[in-house]
């Protein structure tokens, strides 16, 4: 990109600059600390010229949004046609509980639904498992049956909004009750437009809530691949995430790297499956953290669309630009809310929501400061949807697109990135991908070892954080917290039975064995047969409790 | 931190009582989020203490009985799914069903300050929230905790 004579002289000017400039005013006053690293502690120099990016081409590294390889963008007019949508992640109590809560976040100008489930229903059990006790309605929505779903949503068109849904042991099942709901609604399946998380291979990694093995695990991952691409086909399949890998306590290379390695093991699986690439690879999708090292997260969503782009077209060899694109929401990071003065956590997110809109998100969650406490009170998380309002409507930030590329910082940190994250995807190749890495607990002890690695930093005051290791308060003033009331879980209990009183037994009976047998054919696919047992009031327990017998269950190695 | 003759308060206790304090990290309910819980298991186990991580996805009953199989003189339980009103008392109600009141419970995760006085109440001994130095912890287990025979 820079004229070879050109950069010579800047080198010269560099050097001149180091020993007559630099070293004397070093002398008089030396450099704050002896390193400068973000907080995935990588070095940072002091400066960045045109002579970092020597070998950069416009064309290739760069190029046009919505054109290949997209590191500018995924969408040609980016937000100056669409702004990000405005997805804030909620769910307690009952399904009355957050449909509240929904219609109020959507009243204040959110622009898509996103559901967060309580801890039974993320690992397939109904709130009267024995598991269930004291954790219903939690730290999510308590949803069993269908008819939670009818009431999660009601009053809700889901042909007019897009719900994402973070579950992912249970995903298909969780999934079969949301099409049931439409169903109810009259809307067919092809106006139907969300995501599900169903990421399994970074639940063994990070989020820790799987049901089965890997294997039939990714069956029905490819099942659900197949039956949205005939028959849902604005439904984002997966969300292939870094975002827990990251809060689990990886680098931001290796969230990069895990997670589109995660990527390329659901595509090779899916080409195994016998569907072709074009046909699944388009509904796709992506999730990262928005961290607190501003540009180092920047470069990671550049460095992914890029590498994500190569992959697709080099590699895997698809011919439709839709599926070489990276789409993806971002999450700003929960691991970087303190619990000591929670206001600072406003401008921890602020900055990190900042970072998601410039390095080109299409969607994005912000936190609420009470969050390290609790799940967020309906003030905190309206400060926090009002932070995104305030970056697209004052800021100036969505006025142009990838307003800081060609930085010399930026572009030779989205480089470095894209070349670090290469190295360990090419080692987990190397194991065979990435089913077989997380088998011998290869990415699982990478973010053991970087989070041990960053706690002994904090706690050497290496890294500061202000209010924990920096600037504490003498004394703290406590604000308001959100208390789920006990009485969620009776009631919820007592719905749960009365759904199964209700029901018709005998086709209820009937569609878990449907289930039992379809299991037994890796040819079935599940999605009609989980679709059938959602109408009929089978509850995900019992789903899940059908295929365990199965598909068997898999247990945490323990390793630590 | 050594004693006058350069060793770990762990290492000091083994020599004295002739075995090492040995606690139990464990994971109970359904909750996933196991970053803290192996950052303690590690840092103890550094400090010479003998440690055995049960896991994930625990019940108060499958801790208990490890506990008991172990011959473990504490327990520190990472809780951070909002289920520890329930969780905490559990363990503790099934200790002393099974006579183990002399081991010491302890934990933290995700417990709003308002509950912890409750917490202690019902028998655990302490709750670290979420900003505590790693250090804290086990200079916590070293002074608090002593083999039980």
């Amino acid at each position: 990109m820079y004229d070879r004579k050109k950069l010579a002289g800047i080198a010269a000017q560099g050097k001149q600059w180091a020993a007559e400039t630099l070293e004397p005013a070093l002398k008089r006053s030396p450099e704050r600390r002896k390193r400068f690293s973000t907080v995935s502690d990588e070095e940072i120099g002091i400066l960045y010229t045109p002579e970092a990016l020597s070998d950069l081409d416009y064309g290739e590294d760069l190029g046009y949004p919505g054109r290949y390889p997209f590191t500018r963008g995924v969408q040609p007019s980016m937000y100056r046609g669409r702004l990000w949508t405005m997805r804030q992640f909620a769910g307690f109590g009952s399904a009355e509980d957050t449909n509240a809560r929904f219609k109020f976040l959507l009243s204040q100008g959110q622009t898509g639904l996103s559901t967060a489930f309580h801890f039974p229903t993320l690992m397939g059990y109904d709130s009267d498992s024995p598991r269930a006790k004291g954790e219903v309605g939690m730290c999510g929505v308590a949803v069993d049956s269908l008819k939670d779903m009818e009431i999660l949503f009601d009053g809700i068109p889901l042909d007019q909004v897009t719900t994402s849904m973070t579950i992912n042991g249970p995903a298909a099942m969780v999934f079969a009750m949301y099409l049931a709901v439409a169903e109810k609604q009259g809307i067919p399946f092809h106006k139907v437009g969300g995501t599900i998380q169903n990421d399994i291979l970074k639940e063994y990694i990070a989020q820790h809530s799987w049901i089965f093995p890997p294997e039939p695990s990714m069956r029905i991952i490819t099942d659900i691949l197949a039956y949205c691409a005939d028959n849902v086909p604005k439904w984002n399949t997966i969300s292939i995430s870094g975002y827990h890998i990251r809060e689990a306590g990886s680098t931001a290379v290796q969230e990069l790297a895990f997670t589109i390695a995660d990527g390329i093991a659901y595509v090779q699986a899916g080409i195994d499956a016998g569907i072709p690439v074009d046909k699944f690879a388009p509904r796709l999708s992506y999730f990262f953290n928005a961290h607190i090292d501003f540009f180092e997260e920047i470069a990671k969503y550049r460095a992914a669309r890029r590498m994500w782009a190569r992959i697709m077209r080099e590699r895997f060899h698809a011919k439709d630009e839709n599926s070489w694109k990276l789409r993806f929401h971002t999450q700003t990071a929960g691991c970087t809310l303190t619990a000591q003065q929670p206001m600072n956590n406003v401008v921890r997110v602020a900055l990190q929501a900042l970072s998601a809109v410039l390095g080109g998100t299409q969607s994005l969650h912000t936190n609420s400061m009470d969050e390290t406490l609790a799940l967020p009170t309906e003030q905190a998380v309206t400060v926090a949807l009002r932070t995104q309002q305030i970056l697209a409507e004052e800021s100036g930030v969505a006025n142009t697109i990838d307003p800081l590329g060609g930085s010399f910082f930026v572009e030779r940190l989205t480089n470095e990135m894209e070349e670090k994250a290469m190295e360990y995807i090419r080692k987990i190749d190397d194991m065979g991908g990435m089913v077989a890495a997380i088998k011998r607990g290869y990415p699982q002890r990478e973010v053991a070892d970087a989070a041990f690695r960053y706690q002994r930093q904090v706690d050497a005051g290496e890294k500061r954080i202000v209010g924990v290791n920096a600037y504490r308060s003498a004394e703290e003033s406590p604000i308001p917290l959100l208390k789920i009331d006990p009485e969620v879980e009776k009631r919820q209990v007592a719905r749960t039975a009365e759904v199964r009183r209700k029901r018709d037994a005998k086709k209820a009976k009937r569609c878990i064995s449907a289930l039992k047998e379809g299991s037994l054919d890796p040819k079935v696919n599940l999605m009609p047969l989980l679709l059938d047992a959602a109408r009929s009031y089978v509850t995900l327990g019992e789903m899940c409790d059908a295929l365990r017998e199965t598909m068997g269950v898999y247990t945490d190695p323990a390793m630590f | 931190m050594a004693t006058a003759k350069g060793r770990t308060p762990a290492a000091a206790k083994e020599k004295k009582s002739g075995r090492k304090v040995r606690i139990l990290v464990g994971k109970p309910g359904l909750d996933g989020h196991d970053r803290g819980a192996k950052i303690i298991a590690r840092a103890l186990r550094d400090a010479g203490i003998e440690v055995i991580y049960t896991g994930l996805h625990q019940t108060p009953e499958m801790i208990v009985n490890a506990a008991a199989q172990e011959d473990v003189d504490g327990i520190g339980l990472s809780i951070l799914s909002g289920a520890h009103n329930y969780l905490f008392p559990r363990v503790v109600e099934l200790l002393r069903e099974k006579k183990m009141r002399d081991v010491v419970l302890f934990g933290g995760g995700i417990i709003p300050d308002d509950d912890i006085p409750k917490l202690v109440k019902k028998g655990v001994d302490r709750v670290f929230t979420p900003g505590t130095p790693i250090q804290e912890i086990v200079d916590y287990v070293n002074r608090r905790i002593q083999p039980r025979k």
